[in-house]
């Protein structure tokens, strides 16, 4: 059973096993969850899916396959008296009340009325919407009333039209979507390379129990320092009017990875980096520091982060004096290939989503620049960089 | 088996009840995920008042292994009695501490476990419950015993997403994440917590709080249990639902606000927004 929903699943890059398969059989065999649609639904989605970014991707194939079944209607409903009354009195005029009333009345009406309900559920699949006109009853689609009235079910059916799955309530949870709601440090983490640095402050079980074993049993106590994250991170980032749409997620991302990180140094360039890089954005005009200088004062072992949009003249990168800020005599390619050549880990990140790239020219360069390191800004693209810094390719 | 379907102070939505009915029907553990304050740790004590047994809780913190869940082997008393010539020292048994995994498997009857906040341990910690959670079984080596449960505990774990879960261990679990709830919902629960409550107090109340959760650029949203708080703080304040509908438009933000907004942040950007209206009404 179900093979197909499997199968889509698993197209959607849904990660189902067999295993999870086989569960969803046997709890249905145990009757855990009721046998209609919605409470499948529940079901499925508990055994199958095990993490929220997928439950979005879930909802949709579960939509897809499971379209157009709908519950069986319930025969045993109400149809409340007033409300047939009201509609009677609307559209029924002296004669046919009069008529109403010599058929026995109201209450006769409804027994009738209940009567053919029944009757057509069952001879239509969810039908109950119509009651034809059997020739005893005043109601019907060709009425006196060119809208026809309409006898649906109570209000609980009416409300429940758009599906659960339907919905789509998990969709900003899937980490293929542009950063802002997920917590940005789980991808930070994957960068991380732990090692012992500084003074010792922990209590080094093992070497104790080692060294007071040697010691004939006095106690010895041994010290190792605390174990933190020695990875060295320069963070450029791009303060351009072009970005002004993506400051938000820039902020997010700067100030999770200020957390995460002890060496975590940043700057600000426009557009693209040139001779000279600033610390403090108000101040750029004033105080700069050159690129020179960051080749010299930091080592080989700093990995770079780029974050901007790659966005502007194919002219900026390639001649002298591309830059918007001040005269450069050596074009931008120049220097992003002295600070690649310097840093051999380093990856770029561009908000602009990865469909668009291949609109604009100068992104084209800098990833040729970069040999193809250019990452979206998602919550994937900053996982698969990091891992890119984490092993050096 | 009995059948989970929320408690008298727990509102439960049929999803959630589906996902709990089939941890207990088919043994296996649940993972519970959600944003903070969305009654993931209580989940378990109602779950367990429900269906009638014990809860043993085991809270998980950074420096937890998984060994410590299990038992601990007390070295450094046994090196102690050792050198003072102490009889405890032949029989090694006195020396392994029982954890609450152990405590779980040798319980009479099958208690309800909950494992809090998986994710603040280290990466490897899930990785190294997966024979234990998935047999129920676990060996000690010092006295070459195995411990097998008796009956399979109901285990319930949660997660605030700070780290990924291994596949390995999640294959193992049942799944659930508790989304925010909506306006229904939330009004079930303050009813539940609060019953006989004015009902225009809560309305009001609700509106404000929903309100105050679609502002733009909030850093962090009021949840379910701070709203409950804050219900809490009108209700001993007195505050009446006039003041809270007719909020001067100067302030936008709402009465004991300090329950609902932790943030200086936030705080400062309502202060900004009622500056930013005040100047539009000129």
């Amino acid at each position: 059973m179900f093979f197909s929903f499997f199968a889509e699943l698993r197209a959607a890059k849904v990660p189902v096993s067999l295993r999870e398969y086989l569960t969803l059989l046997e709890a249905m065999q145990k009757r855990v969850a009721a046998f209609d649609l919605d409470g499948f639904y529940f079901l499925a989605r508990t055994a199958l899916v095990k993490d929220e970014r997928h439950l979005d991707r879930f909802d949709r194939v579960f939509g897809h396959c499971f379209n157009g079944i709908e519950t069986p209607a319930d025969p045993h409903t109400e149809l409340p008296e007033e409300w047939l009354r009201k509609l009677a009195e609307r559209f029924l005029t002296a004669e046919e009340k009069a008529l109403v009333q010599s058929m026995g009345g109201w209450e006769a009406l409804m027994e009738r009325l209940r009567q053919l309900l029944a009757e057509q559920k069952g001879r239509h699949q969810g039908g109950g919407r119509w009651i034809g006109t059997a020739g005893t009853s005043p109601f019907g689609a060709f009425g006196y009333n060119p809208e026809g009235v309409r006898i649906g079910q109570q209000e609980g059916r009416n409300r429940r039209a758009v599906k659960v799955w339907d919905r789509r309530e998990y969709r900003n949870l899937d980490d293929t979507v542009e950063l802002g709601t997920r917590n940005i440090k789980l991808a930070l983490r994957r960068l991380r390379r732990f090692a012992r640095e500084g003074a010792a402050e922990e209590l080094d079980l093992d070497g104790t129990v080692r060294s007071t074993a040697h010691n004939a049993g006095w106690l010895d106590l041994k010290l190792v320092p605390e174990r933190h994250n020695t990875v060295k991170l320069l963070l450029f980032i791009d303060v351009g009017g072009s970005m002004e749409d993506h400051v938000r997620i820039c902020e997010e991302l700067f100030s999770a990875a200020r957390s995460e990180f002890r060496h975590l140094i940043h700057f600000y360039f426009h557009n693209c980096v040139y001779d000279a890089v600033w610390r403090d954005s108000r101040r750029r005009h004033v105080e700069q520091t050159p690129v020179l200088e960051l080749l010299r004062t930091y080592d080989s072992g700093w990995r770079l982060v780029f974050v901007g949009d790659a966005s502007m003249s194919p002219y900026e990168i390639e001649k002298e004096g591309g830059s918007v800020e001040r005269w450069n005599d050596q074009p931008g390619e120049a220097w992003m290939r002295r600070l690649l050549d310097s840093y051999p880990k380093a990856v770029w990140l561009n908000p602009v989503p990865k469909k668009y790239w291949g609109g604009t020219t100068s992104i084209a360069m800098l990833r040729r620049l970069l040999a193809d390191r250019m990452f979206p800004l998602t919550l994937d693209g900053l996982d698969q960089a990091m891992r890119c810094l984490r092993r050096g390719a | 088996m009995q059948r989970f379907e929320g408690t008298a102070s727990y509102v439960a939505t049929p999803d959630l009840q589906v996902a709990v009915n089939a941890a207990i029907a088919l043994e296996r553990p649940l993972l519970v995920k959600g944003e903070p304050g969305t009654g993931k740790t209580i989940l378990a004590h109602e779950v367990a008042g429900a269906i009638g047994k014990d809860l043993i809780t085991w809270h998980i913190k950074s420096t937890s292994k998984a060994q410590q869940g299990l038992y601990e082997y007390d070295a450094v008393s046994r090196l102690r009695d050792g050198q003072l010539g102490d009889e405890r020292v032949h029989d090694i048994a006195n020396y392994i501490k029982p954890g609450k995994l152990w405590d779980a498997f040798e319980a009479p009857v099958a208690p309800v476990l909950l494992i809090d906040e998986i994710d603040k341990a280290d990466i490897e910690f899930p990785n190294d419950l997966l024979l234990e959670l998935d047999r129920m079984e676990f060996y000690v080596y010092e006295t070459r015993r195995t411990i097998q449960a008796k009956h399979r505990p109901v285990v319930i774990i949660t997660s605030n997403n700070e780290k990924e879960l291994p596949d390995a261990f999640l294959r193992r679990c049942f799944f659930h994440y508790i989304r925010f709830p909506d306006r229904d919902t939330m009004q079930r629960i303050v009813d539940v917590h609060f019953p006989g409550l004015k009902h225009d107090l809560v309305h009001e109340a609700l509106t404000v709080f929903f309100d105050i959760r679609e502002v733009p650029g909030l850093k962090k949203k009021p949840s379910t249990s701070e709203l409950l708080d804050w219900i809490k703080l009108l209700l001993v304040e007195d505050v009446s639902p006039e003041v809270l509908r007719t909020r001067d438009p100067a302030k936008l933000i709402p009465p004991l606000h300090g329950a609902l907004i932790k943030n200086e942040q936030d705080v400062q950007l309502f202060e900004k927004l009622a500056f930013l209206h005040r100047r539009e009404r000129g």
